[in-house]
């Protein structure tokens, strides 16, 4: 993962090494194979590969992302699924292929860094190289004239470059002009930008602290959601949650011990305009304390506006509506009562749901069907039967069916308490054979056929879903990823660049005059160097001339 | 101004700048018709042909404050006054004033003015588009939208992909221009071949030695005469995504992952539009290497600068039909609710259906 520079050679090698087959030994096969894998086009080609790695889960329904839709995808298509499930396609970003691809990216990175920081800290400590021996040969070069004795020119030269922040290097003198020359080489050498390789270098390294960070997030930390009843409470206890999702080093005891109470839900309906039916403004109303005992505090919750206690997140992710409904069964006795959670299945929150009596006598009675938070009806032959024509409540009720007999309560295996296992119940039908549909709005209470018992809706509450998750790292991610960008503008924003100026005397007597040479080298290759160099030479000529006006 | 004027005044300004970009557009095309004939060092800086350049150029100044205006009426319209960055509508007509108000930002100190048809053409088509297949009624924001972070978020990946875009187009010329060059190189081999006229460089005889460029051994008349040589065009291409690149880490691998932590509860999930934005990032993380490795900077290097260009538009407007399950969802069109909403919904039958997996949020 390293820039090729052929200015610092012995960097990465990006030429493997030219051998004839069987004269690898066990190490240098080794050897081969790093240099090969901390390449620069090994890189490239990992990163590539990183990125088609990753399209497979933007296209496939992925597990872990939404559930239901991973489910559905595998039963309408019944002969991919499982080569999709062999190959890790619902799940990619865990899968062995896609962090092996990643990791290896991650030991390029390791293998060109560490050299290059080596690399590096002896350029910082270098001084810049000495003058080439032509100055004219490279590409970016400018010459000229005057009456002014090297020593003046040079002297000047240093003040200019390292005015302009370059680090410079003055010839010793005669080492280049053969003994006995007067004149000897001289020279300046200049070099600035060192801050674009630890740009460089510190955006490499923070990768590596982003991916610890994502990897504390993933190994230690949870995710969570649950339903609370507005009115009830919650308390951050694993067996509390309707859906839990550790990460795999993951230990209960590490939990906040924090509990919380739902007092109070607001929501704005939107009437008018064209995202009428739109609710908006959510605010849960929250008290809570960070462990037992502690103060009781108080939060609204909204969207955009987690409440964190500790190391962890509260967030208000979703709201519905819970009827109370109340079943009384064959003897009068109350087998169901409370708000049962329906769950939207629409913008206007048409709801489904069930009961489950299954302490009812003599026969268990279940219920399942939908609520309507604003009850419509469309009838005819076209019509679409009942509907939900708004998302508030105003003029709620619930239509279900009714079910008797073994509601597969005590069959081994979980059992979702949003879906009524109907396999082994019978439908309740009226006397004549027909459908029996409870249709109830808050208040009523119907009879059941058959003596079964009595239904009640009493009134209608409401629920929030409560994501809660626990991302150990994420400043660490954070940081990284801020540092990262810190060592990218320096890496692509500083520009290295060396320059040198040589002054040398021709010409003898009262005709002597100085030929001043100035050259330049961009070692970035975005930068305009001829700019610079004449710049610099307009420094080196004019300021002088003024300064002996002065005088 | 009531809203619905402010509405209307919007939806009338953008028709007006599509208007004038297209005469801009033409303006150009004039221009260039004008130029084919006429050696590429001889630049007319009086006449008809530099009178329409410098009015393509007014045009298109003319037609991105238009456009702006048309921004502007899209948030003043809206209750309350927001950042027109509601929904699809509102990214790709902002998009393309970004990517117009960049190259004009930029038309003097690079000499863009190579570039004018193709860009001009480019927003045209954009915001058309936009007005034609992705219009919505101004609406108030979905719940999750209010936050400071929609104006940082979007406003840098807004701007980072119009870098990227006006990069993708000079790597675009960039693939023409060399190949263009090679063909003349190959020419001026058979014809050095037979004659022995000292012209090693291949430089066309009688051609002005100050105009005379490096490299550039292209045809003398014709569009790929007058764009500069491939040296200059890979420096300006990679200027382009040197400013874009931090640009968008910060868009997509910052702002977007605070506020995805804010509003979703997790800071990166593997959504649709984060796996492509990550993809996009992947990629111009490979361009930027490229340019420095032997034996893809160059050509590779612009064929990778083309495929970022490729995944950031994809991701910007076509990943939307892909994929149902984004929590990008303002992107589905009117019948949708909304993010919360949405989220809402896949909620319920997720926890209904697999009580013990993760939720869908």
């Amino acid at each position: 993962m390293s820039d090729h520079d052929p200015a610092r050679p012995g960097t990465t090698p990006d030429d493997e090494p030219t051998r004839r087959p069987g004269e690898l030994g066990v190490r240098e096969l080794g050897r081969w194979t790093w240099r090969q894998l901390t390449s620069m086009r090994t890189a490239l080609v990992l990163l590539l590969l990183l990125a088609l790695a990753a399209v497979p889960g933007s296209v496939v329904p992925q597990e872990d992302i939404d559930a239901l839709k991973a489910s559905q995808w595998r039963e309408s298509h019944p002969t991919l699924a499982p080569i999709y499930e062999k190959l890790g396609l619902f799940n990619v970003y865990e899968t062995p292929w896609f962090a092996a691809i990643y990791l290896l990216l991650m030991v390029s990175l390791v293998g060109c860094i560490i050299p290059r920081t080596g690399v590096y800290w002896r350029a910082l400590r270098a001084r810049p190289p000495r003058a080439p021996r032509n100055l004219t040969r490279l590409a970016d070069h400018t010459t000229y004239e005057t009456d002014q004795a090297p020593d003046v020119v040079l002297a000047r030269a240093v003040e200019v470059l390292r005015g302009r922040r370059y680090r410079v290097e003055v010839s010793t003198g005669s080492t280049d002009g053969g003994a006995g020359s007067t004149d000897g080489d001289r020279w300046v050498s200049a070099e600035r930008g060192y801050l674009r390789e630890a740009g460089n270098l510190l955006f490499h390294l923070s990768i590596l602290v982003v991916l610890v960070g994502f990897a504390m997030g993933s190994l230690f930390g949870y995710k969570g959601g649950t339903i609370v009843v507005v009115g009830k409470g919650f308390s951050n206890n694993v067996t509390l949650y309707d859906d839990f999702v550790p990460g795999s080093l993951f230990r209960q005891e590490w939990m906040e011990p924090f509990a919380f109470d739902v007092t109070d839900f607001d929501i704005e309906w939107l009437t008018d305009g064209p995202a009428a039916g739109q609710a908006r403004k959510f605010v849960s109303h929250l008290t809570y304390t960070e462990e037992p005992g502690g103060p009781e505090r108080e939060y609204d919750l909204r969207v955009n506006h987690p409440l964190t206690i500790g190391d962890t997140d509260v967030f208000l992710i979703g709201h519905g509506y819970a009827p109370v409904i109340t079943v009384r069964d064959g003897n009068g006795d109350v087998a169901w009562t409370g708000p049962t959670i329906f769950l939207p299945t629409d913008g206007t929150f048409r709801s489904f749901g069930v009961v489950k009596a299954s302490d009812a006598r003599p026969e268990q009675i279940g219920l399942q069907g939908e609520l309507y938070p604003t009850f419509g009806f469309q009838a005819g032959e076209d019509g679409i039967g009942p509907y939900s024509a708004f998302g508030d409540a105003l003029d709620p009720l619930v239509s279900l069916t009714v079910w008797k007999g073994d509601l597969g309560m005590d069959d081994p295996g979980s059992q979702s308490v949003y879906v009524l296992d109907t396999s082994k119940a019978e439908q309740v039908t009226k006397e004549d054979g027909s459908m029996f549909r409870l249709d109830l709005r808050p208040g009523d209470q119907v009879e059941l056929p058959d003596g079964l018992g009595t239904v009640e809706f009493e009134r209608l509450e409401r629920w929030n879903r409560i994501q809660i998750s626990q991302t150990p790292g994420k400043l660490v991610a954070l940081t990284g990823v801020s540092l990262a960008l810190l060592g990218l503008i320096g890496s692509l924003y500083v520009r290295p660049r060396r320059v040198w100026v040589r002054a040398r005397r021709t010409g003898s007597g009262d005709d002597a005059r100085t030929v001043v040479e100035i050259a330049g080298l961009d070692r970035s290759g975005g930068g305009d160097v001829p700019a610079e160099l004449a710049e610099v030479q307009a420094g080196i000529m004019e300021t002088p001339a003024s300064k002996e006006q002065d005088a | 101004m009531t809203d619905t004027q402010w509405e209307n005044l919007s939806n009338q300004a953008i028709f007006v700048a599509g208007v004038v970009y297209f005469l801009a557009l033409l303006a150009h095309l004039v221009e260039w018709a004008a130029l084919r004939k006429i050696p590429s060092y001889e630049t007319p800086t009086t006449g008809r042909t530099a009178m329409f350049g410098r009015l393509g150029v007014l045009l298109t100044v003319i037609a991105t404050g238009v456009h702006f205006v048309a921004l502007l009426g899209r948030g003043m319209a809206a209750d309350p006054n927001r950042v027109p960055w509601g929904n699809m509508y509102e990214f790709t007509i902002s998009g393309a004033f970004f990517v117009s108000l960049l190259y004009l930002v930029l038309h003097r100190r690079f000499q863009l003015s190579w570039m004018a048809p193709l860009v001009v053409g480019f927003v045209l088509a954009a915001s058309m588009t936009a007005v034609i297949w992705l219009y919505d009624p101004v609406a108030p924001l979905t719940e999750a939208l209010y936050s400071p972070w929609l104006v940082i978020h979007v406003v840098s990946a807004i701007i980072a992909t119009g870098a990227f875009t006006l990069g993708g187009i000079t790597s675009a010329l960039f693939l023409l221009k060399a190949r263009s060059e090679r063909r003349a190189a190959e020419r001026v081999e058979e014809r050095v071949a037979v004659p022995a006229g000292g012209v090693a460089t291949g430089e066309p005889l009688g051609r002005p030695a100050a105009t005379q460029e490096a490299g550039g051994s292209g045809p003398r008349t014709g569009y790929l005469a007058r764009v500069p040589d491939t040296a200059t065009l890979d420096r300006i291409s990679y200027r382009m995504h040197a400013f874009g690149f931090p640009v968008w880490t910060f868009a997509v691998l910052i702002t977007g992952p605070i506020w995805a932590h804010e509003a979703w509860s997790s800071y990166w999930s593997w959504d649709p539009k984060e796996v492509w934005a990550f993809i996009t990032w992947v990629v111009y993380a490979a361009y930027l290497h490229a340019r420095t490795t032997a034996g893809w900077r160059g050509r590779n290097a612009a064929i990778l600068a083309l495929v970022g260009v490729a995944t950031l538009w994809f991701n910007f407007i076509g990943i939307n039909f892909f994929s149902t399950t984004s929590q990008h969802s303002y992107a589905q069109g009117v019948e949708d609710g909304g993010a919360v909403q949405a989220a809402v919904v896949a909620v319920g039958p997720a926890v209904a259906g697999q009580p013990a997996s993760g939720s869908s949020s």
